[in-house]
This record gives structure tokens, C-alpha cells and sequence, in this order.
């Protein structure tokens, strides 16, 4: 094998046989950030690395990991950055209640200007905007 | 001498603008100050739109003593490129913001609608002072008239990946967007001030929005296409910080738009639409920020230099100071109960408002959050596409549930039965949409519940258009073509919104996507087509050399050639990929040229093909929405040019009307 058909089977990724593994494959790759590109997951990146990259998630898959040890083993290598859905750490406690939080607030001052009114009986209104 | 023609010019501006703030807000009691404040806003206009004159020459001119035009410009570049290269930098950019921040001063004075002496005096002043602001900065920061010793013979050129029609046009709607809410912003605090805010404000407020909200949707739009065909493999939205900072002001504009609507009518809700007036402008300052300050890093940011971050940061935290202070000081002053059952055309509105501000909050927190945790800690973290899909969409969904039903309800009661009665048939048709998501082409839950929002959106908005339609008398042709253009207005807004999620869930659920390695002479079978490359060919254009696939695609029987290519730009040092797009009805077929390689049998070309269905449903709902957004500006004019026949016709602008209630 020369050098140029190393390069060949470097730059493709090879499915998984199973549809099943293959698709949770495809799912991790969406979700793994391509650590040279500006900010594209490794899913759609044409860079060497992140092909590299996908063909890692698809040889830990087929050793057997779970889609959380898969996530493990980037964040491992490539430190939190790697993962384009933070996890869930007291670090991303903020970020991940917070749009809860405005709900429960927005929520929260709607009922309490509304209350405490008179109900007064209104009467429809037809009409142009 | 042109440049120094446009370096005076401004600095003159500067001067103008200063006065225009100062004597608008002096001049609220005074109608002679008034006067020359409107004076010093028109002729600041005059002498910016001559200096971004003299700028957009010396591009023309490929004037490398200017280092702005050394720096993005090159003698071999097409010409369109060379005039749309003014604003695709950051010197260029920031004259433009100014320019346009002046044209709004100016545009303020000249359409003043029904506004009281006081609300229009200190508008015009503040518009002044936010156009002083970035003139400072644009002058001490970034003056784009400074000269070059040694004068270089030939420019770096602009970055390759802005030499495109889409991108030409990209910045300035942006910035009419980000800037136009400025205008919103100078009106809410001359009501704080005067502590006055009434129909006649509100109807004035309108517009401006309209404009800002218009330009951000087709400004965002144009990015988003070009995103599509540009970076190779047909994303059309990134949840970049950079996108998400033009998305934040759009989030805004459009809940201001909405509360306007209840201001004007009922008068209630003016507090609110007066914070979200700020709190829009501020989003556009912080985007502008964001992008400027090369706190990110992406095509978008010109340059990195911390002092040009830190001054926008001055700016920004002047103007939302100010505003909130202003806010906490005044608003309550200004409260006025709202009169409304629990369901009413109100409390749907009121709904949008919430929903809107929740889901710019979450895009806000979601941008800022890596920042935030870098600066405390130091660790380097990604907030990216799957955050927003888990927090915005589901949101996102809920609020559009509600849309087509909000139009449909009364003023200040209302019932859901009675809208019902309407939009039946299109809860019908988006209950099969989603039985036909989940069973038939198994898309799963998300693809099901997707499809039905977006059918429920396009064909709900059509319910209005019936209802109004049947309004008062029997539906012939000579009644639907008298519908009034506000009612057109909306309803292609609120149509283009539900083509747009069809479109995005289609392409985002069922693409398609195949990376080859092809020789020449070899062919594959995908999506229902055979490709056959024919051969790969170096070809020059005016400022790059390309490498040039030549593919034919055979599909029902025809036969078509498609030509990637791979650019090389020497000017600018960088490679662009530009894709073949072949469009049926249904689908777009995507071709995309990658690297070159050895193999044993020769050269071989990575080809990257992707079949995105509907695709186009997307851009055409983002269209829609601005050709919404614009029919309503014409609608606005008409009505009030009949309102002013109405009352005479060379009659003196309405009296500060009264209060609403």
C-alpha cells in the first residue's frame, strides 16, 4: 500500500453495519464540535481531523460504548468545548434552568398584574387591527 | 483630497449631530430650538451620505493610500465587489451605521405623523446623541479616512467568502434593522421624559419598527441563503453568536411590533412597549458588540482589537443605562390599567410578548454563557445547536399554536369557540400533517408535531382572510379584492412564518447526504439520479483561479451539467467552495467539489452531494415575512394620508391626541 492509499482510507468514514449503531452514530456526531473549524459539529465538517473524528465515534461505538462514555471519551481528550450540548455540571446549572426560569417569571408577573383587579365585565370589541 | 473631503465631512457631521441632540432636548419647550435640532439632524445626513460618498469612491478608485481600502480592496476585483466592499469591513461598516442612524434623525424630522411639539423635539434630540455616539467611536476608533505611508501597489483584497450578490446587500439591511430600532428607542425615551405617551406615539412608533423589523428578517434571510449555497453543505442556520446577535434584535422588534399594536389601540400596555423599545435597541448594540469586538471569532469580525470592544461596551452601557434609568424613574408614571378579559386580542398579544422575550432571553443566555464561564473560570465551553433545538423550538412551537388564533379573537373579550368557528379546517388539515408525520414518512414525534404547526400557521393565517372576507356582506370578487392591505399585510407575515417552518422541518428531517471520492469517468446512483463526473478542469477568473468539476446528473429521463468548483483567491490567501445547485419542484440537488487526492488510479476529487427537500420553502417564508412586514408600511402610509385627507388637505398634523382610554 502506497502513501496516496493510506490518504484514501484516512479521508472516509466507514458506516457501521448496524443501522441501529450507525444512527446513534450519526446522532453523537451532530453533537461533537469540530475542534479546527470555525463552529461546525464534526457531522458537517470537511476537515481531516473531524472525519478522523467521526470514525473514532463510530470505532467506540462498535467497541461497545454508551452515547454518554462516547461523549466521555471526546471531552476527555478535547476538554468541554468538544460537546456542542453542554452537560448538565453545577457549571451549566445556570444555563439549563435559566429559560425555565424566565417562563416561571414571565408566568408569574402575568398572574400577579392580573390580580388584585376588579373583574370588571368587558364587553367585546370588534374591529380592524 | 476626496478622502480628506470625507474625513472634514464627517467630523462636520459629528458637530451637527451634537447640536441636533443638545437643541432637541432643550427645545421641547422651545419651537425655535425645535426647529434648528431638525436643521442640524437633515444637514448631518447631507454630510454623512457625502462622506460614505467619498468612502465608497476611493473603493472605486482602488485608493491604496487609504488604509481601509489597502486592506480590503484589490484592482482585479469585480467591480460590484469593489462598491459593495465600502461596507464589508470594519471601518466601512461603522460609517455606514452612522449614516444610517442620521438618515433616521433626518427621517424623524421630516415625519413627525401626530406627535406632540415635546415627544418630537427630544426624539429628534436623542437620535442626535445615539448618532454622536457612534460617530466618536467611528472617528477616534476606526476612521476609515486614515492614509497609508508607504502607499502599497496592491490591495489584500476583501475576504473571498464576501464576494457574493447575497452578501453585497447582507450589511446594509442589517444595519438599516439594528439601526432603525433606534428610532423606537429615541421615541420611548422622549416619552419617559415628557412622561407622556399616547395614541399619537404610539401610531408613531409603528413604523419605525416595521422598518427595523423588515430589514432584520430580509437582512437575516439574505445571510442565511448565502450560507446555504456559500459554505458547502447547505446549513442554512448555525446557531452562531453571530447569527444569534442579529436574531435577538428580531426577536425584539417583533414583540415591540405586536405591543405596539395593543398601545395604539387600547393604550394599555405603553410601559411594556416602552422597555422592549429599549431593550430592542440594546440587543442591536450588543450585537453590534459581539461582532465588533472580535469577542468571537468569525467571518463577521473584521477586526480584533480589545480597545474598539471595550469603547462599543462604553456605548452600550450608555445607552441602556440611561434607558433603564430613565425606565425605572418615569415608566410608573406612565402605567395605566389594562382593560382586558383573560381572553381577549389582548391577552393572545400579550402571550406573543411573553413568548418572544422568554425566547430572546434564551438565545441571549445561550450566546453569552460560554463568554461568561471563560471570564469566571477560565474553562472553555460550547453552547451550540443542540441547546437551542431542546430550549427555542419546543417554545417556539407553543407560541405559533397560538397564532392563527390570536387575529381571530375581539378586542378586550373574546372567546375560543368563536375562533374555532374559523380556523377548524385548519387544525383539521394540521392534525393529518402530523398523522402523516409520524406514520406515514416516520419522522418521529418532533417531524410530526413540526409539519402540524407549520400547516396550522399557513393555513390558519388564510382562515383570517376568509373570515374578513365574509365580514359584513356575501363573498364575491369585488369584496376580496377590497380586503384592505393591512389585512394582506399580516396575513403574509403570519402565512410566511408557517411556510417557514414547513421548509425547515422538511430539509432539516429528510435531506439527504453522500460524500464520494470520484475519478473522473466514474459514476454513482443517489437520491434517484445517476452522476457521472466527467472530467475536473482549472479555469481563471478575474481575481482566483478555480478547479472545475464537470458533472452530468441524469434524472426522469433528463440530463443535466452541473459545474462545482473549488476558488483560490491569491489576493486574500484563502479557498471558497462554490456549490451546483440543480432545483426541481420539491427538492434542490447539492453538489459540492472537496480536496483533490492520489490513488493508485490517478487523481481523485471528494464530491459531496446532498438532495435538501424544500429547501427553498424556507427562504420564500422568510420573504413572505418581509413582504408582510413591508405591505404594512404601505398600509400605515395609506391610512394616514386618508386620516390627514379626512381632515382637510393641506391640514396641520393632528393635535396630540388624547389618551386612549
Amino acid at each position: 500500500m502506497s502513501l496516496a492509499a493510506a490518504l484514501f482510507f484516512a479521508a472516509t468514514v466507514t458506516p457501521l453495519e448496524d443501522p441501529a449503531l450507525e444512527a446513534r452514530a450519526q446522532d453523537i456526531e451532530r453533537e461533537i464540535r469540530c475542534v479546527v473549524c470555525e463552529n461546525e459539529p464534526i457531522s458537517q465538517s470537511t476537515a481531516d481531523i473531524a472525519t478522523d473524528m467521526r470514525q473514532r465515534v463510530r470505532d467506540r461505538i462498535a467497541a461497545g460504548d454508551s452515547n454518554a462514555e462516547v461523549r466521555a471519551y471526546f471531552r476527555e481528550r478535547y476538554g468541554a468545548f468538544v460537546l456542542l450540548r453542554p452537560d448538565i455540571s453545577p457549571m451549566t446549572w445556570a444555563l439549563w434552568a435559566a429559560p425555565f426560569a424566565f417562563l416561571l417569571g414571565g408566568a408569574a408577573a402575568v398572574v400577579s398584574l392580573r390580580r388584585g383587579r376588579p373583574a370588571e365585565p368587558y364587553e367585546p370589541e370588534e374591529g380592524e387591527r | 483630497m476626496i478622502g480628506e473631503a470625507g474625513a472634514f465631512l464627517s467630523i462636520l457631521a459629528l458637530v451637527l449631530v451634537a447640536a441636533q441632540g443638545v437643541l432637541g432636548l432643550l427645545g421641547h419647550a422651545r419651537p425655535g430650538l425645535a426647529a434648528a435640532a431638525a436643521a442640524c439632524a437633515q444637514a448631518a445626513l447631507a454630510c454623512l451620505a457625502l462622506a460614505f460618498a467619498a468612502l465608497v469612491s476611493l473603493f472605486l478608485s482602488s485608493d491604496f493610500s487609504f488604509a481601509v481600502v489597502a486592506n480590503n480592496s484589490h484592482t482585479a476585483k469585480p467591480l460590484i465587489y469593489k462598491f459593495a466592499g465600502t461596507w464589508g469591513n470594519h471601518e466601512g461598516s461603522m460609517l455606514l451605521w452612522c449614516l444610517v442612524s442620521a438618515l433616521f434623525g433626518a427621517l424623524l424630522t421630516w415625519f413627525r405623523g401626530g406627535l406632540s411639539h415635546g415627544l418630537w423635539s427630544r426624539a429628534v434630540g436623542v437620535q442626535g446623541l445615539v448618532t454622536l455616539g457612534a460617530l466618536v467611536y467611528t472617528l477616534a476608533l476606526s476612521s476609515p479616512f486614515a492614509r497609508l505611508d508607504p502607499v502599497p501597489y496592491q490591495g489584500g483584497d476583501l475576504n473571498p467568502l464576501l464576494q457574493d450578490p447575497a452578501l453585497a446587500l447582507h450589511p446594509p439591511l442589517l444595519y438599516l434593522g439594528y439601526v432603525g430600532l433606534s428610532a423606537p428607542f429615541s421615541l420611548a425615551l422622549a416619552a419617559l421624559m415628557e412622561g407622556e405617551t399616547n395614541t399619537a406615539w404610539a401610531k408613531a412608533l409603528r413604523p419605525w419598527t416595521l422598518v427595523a423589523w423588515s430589514s432584520l428578517t430580509g437582512g437575516i434571510a439574505l445571510g442565511s441563503y448565502w450560507a446555504y449555497y456559500e459554505l458547502g453543505w447547505g446549513g442554512w442556520w448555525f446557531w452562531d453568536p453571530v447569527e444569534n446577535a442579529s436574531f435577538m434584535p428580531w426577536l425584539a422588534a417583533c414583540a415591540l411590533l405586536h405591543s405596539t399594536i395593543v398601545t395604539e389601540r387600547r393604550g394599555s400596555l405603553a410601559s411594556w412597549t416602552i422597555l422592549l423599545a429599549i431593550i430592542g435597541f440594546a440587543l442591536a448594540l450588543l450585537g453590534t458588540f459581539l461582532v465588533r469586538s472580535g469577542a468571537l471569532t468569525s467571518v463577521h469580525a473584521f477586526a480584533v482589537d480589545p480597545a474598539r470592544g471595550t469603547a462599543v461596551l462604553v456605548l452600550f452601557s450608555l445607552a441602556v443605562g440611561i434607558g433603564l434609568t430613565l425606565f425605572a424613574w418615569r415608566a410608573p408614571t406612565l402605567m395605566r390599567p389594562a382593560g382586558f378579559a383573560a381572553v381577549s386580542r389582548e391577552s393572545f398579544l400579550v402571550l406573543n410578548n411573553l413568548g418572544l422575550a422568554i425566547a430572546a432571553g434564551t438565545v441571549l443566555i445561550g450566546t453569552l454563557y460560554p463568554l461568561l464561564i471563560e471570564a469566571v473560570t477560565g474553562e472553555l465551553i460550547s453552547v451550540g445547536p443542540p441547546f437551542f433545538d431542546i430550549s427555542f423550538s419546543p417554545l417556539m412551537a407553543a407560541l405559533l399554536l397560538a397564532m392563527p388564533i390570536a387575529p381571530l379573537m375581539a378586542w378586550r373579550k373574546g372567546a375560543l369557540s368563536a375562533a374555532l368557528r374559523w380556523t377548524w379546517p385548519a387544525g383539521l388539515a394540521a392534525g393529518a400533517a402530523v398523522g402523516l408525520g409520524l406514520f406515514a414518512v416516520g419522522g418521529g414525534f418532533w417531524v410530526g408535531l413540526g409539519l402540524g404547526v407549520g400547516v396550522w400557521c399557513l393555513l390558519g393565517a388564510l382562515a383570517y382572510v376568509w373570515k374578513r372576507w365574509g365580514q359584513g356582506g356575501p363573498r364575491t370578487f369585488a369584496r376580496f379584492l377590497a380586503l384592505p392591505l393591512a389585512v394582506w399585510a399580516m396575513t403574509a407575515a403570519h402565512a410566511g412564518v408557517g411556510v417557514f417552518t414547513l421548509g425547515a422541518v422538511i430539509d432539516t428531517a429528510f435531506k439527504l447526504e453522500r460524500a464520494e471520492r470520484l475519478h473522473p469517468g466514474d459514476s454513482i446512483d443517489f437520491a434517484g439520479r445517476s452522476v457521472r463526473l466527467v472530467e475536473v478542469v482549472e479555469a481563471e477568473g478575474p481575481n482566483y483561479i478555480a478547479t472545475r468539476a464537470r458533472l452530468e446528473v441524469s434524472y426522469q429521463g433528463t440530463t443535466a451539467l452541473a459545474a462545482p468548483e473549488r476558488r483560490f483567491y491569491p489576493g486574500a490567501n484563502q479557498p471558497t467552495t462554490e456549490v451546483a445547485i440543480l432545483p426541481t419542484l420539491t427538492s434542490d440537488f447539492y453538489i459540492a467539489l472537496g480536496e483533490a487526492a492520489q490513488t493508485p488510479r490517478g487523481t481523485a476529487f471528494t464530491i459531496r452531494f446532498y438532495r435538501h427537500p424544500f429547501v427553498r420553502l424556507i427562504f420564500w417564508g422568510a420573504a413572505l415575512m418581509a413582504l408582510g412586514g413591508a405591505l404594512a408600511i404601505v398600509a400605515l402610509a395609506l391610512r394616514r394620508r386618508r386620516e390627514a385627507m379626512g381632515a382637510g388637505f393641506f391640514a396641520a398634523p393632528a393635535p396630540a391626541a388624547a389618551p386612549a382610554e
